[in-house]
């Protein structure tokens, strides 16, 4: 197997970038003498699990489409699994929730998998979402239905269907990039994750005015606005690893920024919602799992979409699924 | 070692952790804890240290956990669980005698003072059967454990799971009967350090949760 030199550029960056992190964290913990106060502690406990993560899915890129596919599967139901743990769902929607996580997932990721784009894009959002209010009703219980159906299918749409945008990209068919797809989901999740990074350097370094108190009293204009304009020079710098010329790559780190911005403020205010501040303990330092990729949620399809927009890509020919799967749906007729 | 294997993928499947040491005293325990759903006990005692995984038994329904090869290797053989009827005791039985018998042992006990498993997570009042048991056996210290949403991955009557995360408090130990204190006061007082652990605000722990 060939790795691609660029791939391998990248990766570099990234560990090169984490090992200045930790020399910083060091140096901040050392200065600070025998007392290095939370957030330092907190930092150096962020870094850290940085250095797990960035194994994690390097390993994953290197090991190809297989293993990221089998790796969002699992993140999705790990993220869902936070999701519905925070979310009380009464009794009445016991069966309904073994079906989402047991049959609706991992069917909308062998969809993804396949890849049978017509069904991918499809499944969640009529076939799921028609099935979890039946099953819900047929299970008797109307207390709250339509709020007990929006919460199931929020977490469905959020921590299944936008997630599983990201290793989609890897069969995104854009003209002279064929075989390098895994460079931009690369650039997808390293900008948007910086993008988050940034922010919150920025906002303890300078941050003032807060942009949303009740839903995320973390984010300051002055974080936004810093760390964005530094993510998207990221991205911008990055343009030769993406299929785009330089100011396009700009204007595609820019919608990463804001999307990423969004989603981690809506899913901000779902945490709040049901009272509490982090999804769970999954990463230390950072909160569950879903609090490092509630960024990821909305970018991710925002992203998908607009890049096969722009290279007027036609996945016409994915949207049948392929020979062995489509003989398995038809059942022999 | 299979032990092991076992404990670490129910903790892996349920999320449950120790949310705090059991006390490191070296007496015998019973733990004790809110029970409604068939994986409780698993859960305890897949999230013990395994040095103390090795001496705990749980005790179990005779009539549910005998009934099928495979329930009865589960309780026999890998849970060594500590089986009590349930129906139609006779003074013969002695159930709270078998149990102290096993303390007696060097054995820890798992614990349901409840009887039966709660339909709704609901912590009900706590049958007789854990006075009854610290009076025959002082020397043991009762640790209460309180156990969080496990009625939503397994609860009563369901078949399939829901992969929630659970969580397993473990309390720092309940007195025993103290002189004079009579039956209910202290049974009482058992259920309240057991909610205590909860980790919902105080006035609404121990009610079914509300949407």
């Amino acid at each position: 197997m060939k790795i691609d030199p660029e791939l391998i550029a990248l990766v570099a960056g990234v560990i090169a970038l984490l090992v200045l992190s930790s020399v910083i964290t060091c140096i901040l913990i050392r200065r600070a003498g025998g007392a290095p106060s939370p957030a330092l502690l907190n930092l150096r406990s962020r870094v850290r699990a940085w250095w797990g993560m960035v194994a994690v899915f390097g390993v994953m890129v290197a090991l190809g489409r297989n293993a990221l596919f089998g790796m969002y599967l699992l993140l999705s139901f790990l993220a869902l699994r936070e999701y519905i743990t925070l979310s009380p769902t009464p009794r009445a929607d016991h069966r309904t929730l073994s079906w989402v996580f047991f049959v609706i997932l991992p069917l909308h990721y062998l969809f993804a998998w396949a890849p049978w784009y017509g069904m991918f894009t499809i499944f969640i959002p009529v076939y799921a979402f028609v099935f979890i209010p039946v099953r819900s009703a047929m299970a008797g219980d109307v207390d709250r239905f339509l709020e007990r159906t929006a919460r199931i299918q929020w977490g469905v749409l959020t921590c299944i269907y936008f997630l599983s945008h990201l290793p989609m990209l890897l069969y995104l068919p854009i003209p002279g990039y064929a075989d390098q797809n895994a460079k931009l989901l690369f650039f997808v999740v390293l900008v948007t994750q910086m993008s988050d990074v940034f922010q919150y350097v920025f906002g303890k370094l300078a941050g003032r005015r807060k942009i949303a108190p009740n839903v995320s009293p973390g984010k300051t204009w002055e974080g936004l606005i810093g760390g964005g304009l530094s993510a998207v020079a990221l991205g911008t710098a990055l343009w030769w690893t993406t299929p785009f010329a330089p100011f396009p790559a700009a204007m595609m780190s820019l919608v990463l920024v804001i999307a990423g911005f969004l989603g981690g403020l809506v899913m901000s205010a779902v945490k709040r919602s049901v009272g509490v501040k982090d999804w769970g303990k999954g990463i230390p330092g950072h909160g569950g799992i879903l609090d490092r990729l509630d960024s990821l949620l909305f970018a991710a399809p925002v992203f998908f979409h607009l890049t096969g927009f722009y290279f007027g890509t036609n996945m016409a020919a994915a949207s049948r699924p392929p020979q062995w799967l489509e003989s398995v749906f038809r059942l022999g007729m | 070692m299979k032990r092991d294997l076992l404990a670490w993928c129910v903790r892996v499947f349920t999320g449950a952790r120790l949310s705090s040491d059991p006390d490191g005293k070296d007496t015998t325990r019973v733990y004790y804890a809110n029970h409604s759903s068939h994986l409780d006990f698993v859960v305890i005692w897949a999230a013990l240290p395994s040095r103390l995984r090795e001496r705990v038994r749980p005790v179990a329904a005779a009539d549910y956990w005998s009934r099928g090869a495979v329930r009865r290797w589960l309780a026999q053989r890998v849970f060594r669980a500590v089986l009590i009827p349930r129906e139609r005791i006779k003074p013969s039985d002695d159930p709270i005698g078998k149990m102290a018998a096993v303390l007696e042992q060097g054995n820890d006990l798992i614990f349901f003072p409840e009887g039966a498993r709660s339909p709704d997570g609901h912590v009900g009042d706590f049958h007789s059967g854990l006075h009854a048991l610290a009076l025959k056996h002082p020397h043991s210290a009762l640790i209460p454990v309180y156990l969080e949403n496990l009625n939503r991955i397994l609860p009563k009557g369901e078949f399939m799971l829901v992969p929630v995360m659970g969580n397993a408090t473990f309390g720092p130990p309940c007195e025993g009967p103290r002189d004079g204190e009579s039956r209910r006061d202290f049974l009482r007082r058992a259920r309240s350090a057991l909610l205590e652990l909860s980790s919902h605000p105080p006035e609404t722990c121990g009610t079914p949760p509300h949407l």
